[in-house]
């Protein structure tokens, strides 16, 4: 066995990525517009984190399992609880959203009737109903940020290469950013405080992927100064292909303990920060790199003679 | 680079002494720690409400209240309003939710009514061209002012809402505590904030109304005058805030309130040395301030907080910038609590508080529990992936991860900031972006040493270019994560936190500590090859 195992990946790869660009920009394209239909026609399943709900107390004379609880929850179909600890380990809070168009009270009643026959001994004062967690302002300055944010990005990136890679960059890091919004939405994932932590972490991630993606090529442009555009994109991938590879299992093997053994609680959150891990590490090979050669790039004025190295072949 | 400078090489042994002793307390049983000398760092990492719960506040808004204080301001601006057009009035007072005046005149009663009409109160929201007000002529030149009840309603929920923003900015200002503010009912706002949050200090900082106004001292009105009860209309006798401090009589109608300060700060004043609160208006609230100190230089005015007086300074000079500084017997800490106050704005209504209790993690404690496992299954998986991808040099990678952890949890313990589930995601995306780090560093260093270059030197051109792409996707990160501290709020702000501790712990054991790990091995065995080439 070759140990380490790095020495299995080949050292030399031609794979032509670039050639599979026009399919992939269909392919972008199409999921795109099928985020954006499902956006539009049934949006975003906003949980209770934005939209409020019916909060209720459940007290038993002993602790309460809150597990137990949860399950049960789910099985009477209430979707998306959220179950606390209430003061006392005999108490606990549930919270959660009612369905639309439903009388609360009434299904409240109707939570508490069946809960009540689970557990014999459960009692549950009146229910509230309580408010938003996520008001308009706190959305607002988030957004804000993010906007902010993905600017200066583009402008650092912009001083550090030039302004196809900066524009390239934050485009391909928005399909990332629409193509995970449309999977909460197709999936009807319930989108919560936390999924907006599992978004800046897909943004987080994408970004370093474009930024190490371009590192690679501008020093290939600079070596390979009369190499076409398109061989060097490719150049540039497959010599970076091992990386890629390396650093993208890692980050899903993390992910991947809590994707299994997480619970129900986490796992639509980590199940949205893996869907971006993989879609990020695409973007930036099909749609950064591409949105490159179609703009194209000054090259090769900052030494006077340019070295041909050989075009199109490895050294 | 692969030189063994012995700054380098202090540089990660106090680092991992510093993430020992930092990290050390979250692992030790509460009985050991508590045994060891002050000395040793007690702090232990602050988990927030989603992953071990905290302080439950219920507070009721004090709507009556509300209601109460826009009937007096109502009384108020009748009086001014009819004074301004010069029509003669008598009788005016509230009752029962209703202001009342009588219009001496009898030829005048229609055009008080218009321009009451006109002018008390305004738009109603949600109805376009209505106003929140009604004016009725019960004949007798005798008019009649109320709130119509939607806008009772309306001013209800537009003042829970303000407060839910206000106690967000005044417990944000603490630090990052990450609360989760909710509304409940009606009128009732449920504040839950992190385990470690000190309740009491919640509470005075949510507790305070906080509203600052600057009202002229009346001093037409005798000692005498007081004690008889002679006070003349428009003018209310108020106490201090100071134990002993006599009632003064002061305008009611406030010269300029704490809405127009811009900025509010504890400072110490330069020739008494005490604690003092500086504040500085803005825009029209610094014109006003200042036509105000112009005209009534010689005079004294109150600075009142809350319906109490704070001090009654005399106006020595003008004050054209808008700003000054507020004295009254202030600690260090207390000016700086009421700074805070100030800046976060004012609560619209008081809130009592109705239940407090302790809670359990939002997220559910069997929830955390099971998170927690995977994420140890998660971690392990990935550490193992990386010593099975690069031998020797994944075990050095796997022992810069584990620095960086340590890092990571004693710089949050240390700093006492607070880790809440966006948080943990943050530190994900830091460690996967720090295993990038040393895979861009070894698969550098294959390149190089493919590329015919001698182990030493591949391993030392191999760190030398990784540093630049390594650097790039850092400072991406950190100004990212900068921009998200700075403008967001909750769990942007938890996210971005992390993230940030993360980059530069990140880059420091991905580069300093893995090359002195390689630079020993070099010393050590003297390869002949790279164990990843």
């Amino acid at each position: 066995m070759a140990w380490p195992l790095i020495r299995l990946i080949p050292r030399e790869t031609h794979f032509r990525f670039v050639k599979w660009a026009p399919i992939a920009a269909g392919l972008s394209a199409l999921l795109i517009l099928g985020s954006c239909v499902s956006f539009f026609t049934q949006g975003l399943n906003l949980g209770i984190d934005f939209k409020g709900g019916i909060a209720m107390e459940a007290r038993m004379p002993t602790p309460i399992p809150l597990a137990e609880l949860r399950t049960e929850l789910g099985r009477i179909g209430v979707h998306d609880a959220q179950v606390q600890g209430f003061g006392s380990p005999n108490s606990a809070m549930i919270r959660f959203l009612p369905e639309a168009g439903q009388d609360a009270n009434a299904e409240a009643a109707e939570i508490k009737q069946k809960l009540v026959a689970h557990f014999p001994t459960m009692t549950m004062p009146a229910p509230s109903v309580i408010g938003a967690k996520v008001s308009g302002e706190l959305l607002g300055s988030g957004f804000k940020a993010l906007g902010i944010a993905l600017l200066l990005m583009l402008g650092y990136i912009w001083f550090r290469f030039q302004w196809q890679f900066g524009v390239g960059a934050v485009i391909a890091v928005f399909h990332d950013i629409i193509l995970t919004l449309g999977l909460l939405s197709v999936m009807q994932i319930e989108f919560s405080m936390t999924s907006i932590a599992a978004l800046l972490t897909v943004i987080g991630y994408s970004m370093n992927e474009k930024v190490i993606t371009f590192d690679r090529l501008k020093e290939n442009l600079r070596k390979y100064k009369t190499t076409p555009l398109r061989d060097i994109i490719d150049l540039s991938e497959n010599e970076r292909l091992s990386r890629t590879i390396i650093t993208g299992s890692t980050a899903l093997l993390a992910l991947g303990g809590t994707m299994v053994f997480g619970g129900p609680v986490l796992f639509p959150l980590v199940f949205t920060m893996t869907f971006g891990i993989i879609i990020g590490t695409y973007s930036s090979i099909y749609i950064a790199l591409p949105l490159i050669l179609v703009w194209g790039v000054k090259r090769g004025d900052e030494e006077a003679t340019p070295i041909k190295l050989g075009a199109g072949t490895r050294p | 680079m692969l030189t063994l400078s012995r700054w380098k090489v202090t540089a990660v042994i106090l680092s991992v002494i510093f993430g020992i002793v930092f990290t050390l307390p979250n692992l030790l049983p509460q009985k050991t720690l508590d045994a060891l000398p002050g000395w040793v760092p007690h702090q232990k990492l602050n988990l927030g409400l989603d992953l071990q719960g905290g302080s439950y506040l219920l507070y009721e808004v004090d709507t009556d209240a509300l209601r109460k204080e826009r009937l007096t301001n109502m009384v108020e601006d009748v009086r001014t309003t009819l004074r301004n057009d010069q029509i003669e009035f008598g009788e005016l007072g509230e009752s029962g939710g209703i202001v009342r005046v009588r219009i001496t005149d009898p030829a005048k009663v229609d055009q008080a009514v218009s321009l009451l009409r006109r002018s008390i109160g305004g738009p109603l929201a949600g109805a376009i061209g209505g106003r929140d007000t009604s004016v009725s002529n019960k004949g007798d030149g005798r008019l009649e002012l109320s709130f119509v009840p939607e806008a009772a309603k309306a001013d209800a929920a537009k003042a829970v809402d303000q407060s839910i923003e206000t106690i967000r900015r005044r417990i944000d200002a603490l630090g990052t505590k990450e609360p989760t503010i909710t509304r409940q009912g009606s009128n009732r706002i449920v504040i839950q904030a992190a385990g470690e949050s000190d309740p009491a200090r919640l509470q005075a900082v949510i507790g305070q109304t906080a509203k600052l106004t600057f009202q002229m001292v009346d001093e037409t009105v005798s000692q005498e005058d007081m004690i008889a009860g002679r006070i003349p209309p428009g003018v209310v006798v108020i106490p201090g805030t100071q134990p002993g401090a006599p009632p003064i009589p002061v305008a009611k109608r406030a010269l300029v309130t704490g809405e127009d300060l811009v900025t509010a700060n504890q400072e110490f004043d330069n020739q008494s040395g005490q604690a003092v609160v500086a504040f500085r208006f803005g825009g029209s609230g610094a014109r006003k301030f200042g036509d105000a100190t112009t005209r009534n230089v010689g005079k004294r005015f109150a600075i009142v907080l809350d319906g109490k007086y704070i001090s009654d300074p005399r106006i020595n000079q003008p004050l054209p910038g808008g700003s000054g500084i507020i004295t009254g017997n202030f600690t260090p800490e207390s000016a700086a609590e009421l700074a805070l106050l100030l800046r976060s704005g004012a609560l619209p209504a008081k809130l009592n508080l109705e239940e407090q209790r302790t809670v359990g993690a939002e997220l559910g404690a069997d929830a955390v529990k099971a998170g927690a496992i995977s994420l140890a299954i998660g971690a392990a998986a990935m550490f193992v992936f990386i010593i099975l991808a690069y031998g020797l040099f994944g075990i050095f990678a796997a022992l810069a991860l584990v620095v960086n952890v340590l890092l990571i949890i004693g710089i949050m313990s240390m700093t006492q900031a607070t880790l809440t589930f966006p948080g943990i995601a943050g530190l994900i995306l830091t460690l996967a972006v720090a295993v990038d780090a040393n895979v861009l560093i070894y698969e550098r260093m294959r390149d190089e040493a493919a590329a015919g270059r001698s182990p030493m030197s591949a391993a030392d051109t191999g760190f030398r270019r990784a540093m630049v792409s390594i650097m790039d996707a850092n400072i991406t990160s950190l100004i990212s994560a900068a921009i998200m501290f700075g403008f967001g709020s909750g769990p942007i702000k938890g996210f971005a936190w992390t993230l940030s501790i993360g980059v530069f712990t990140s880059v420091f054991t991905a580069i300093i500590i893995t090359q002195v790990l390689i630079g020993w091995w070099f010393k050590a065995a003297k390869p002949k090859k790279l164990p990843i080439a």
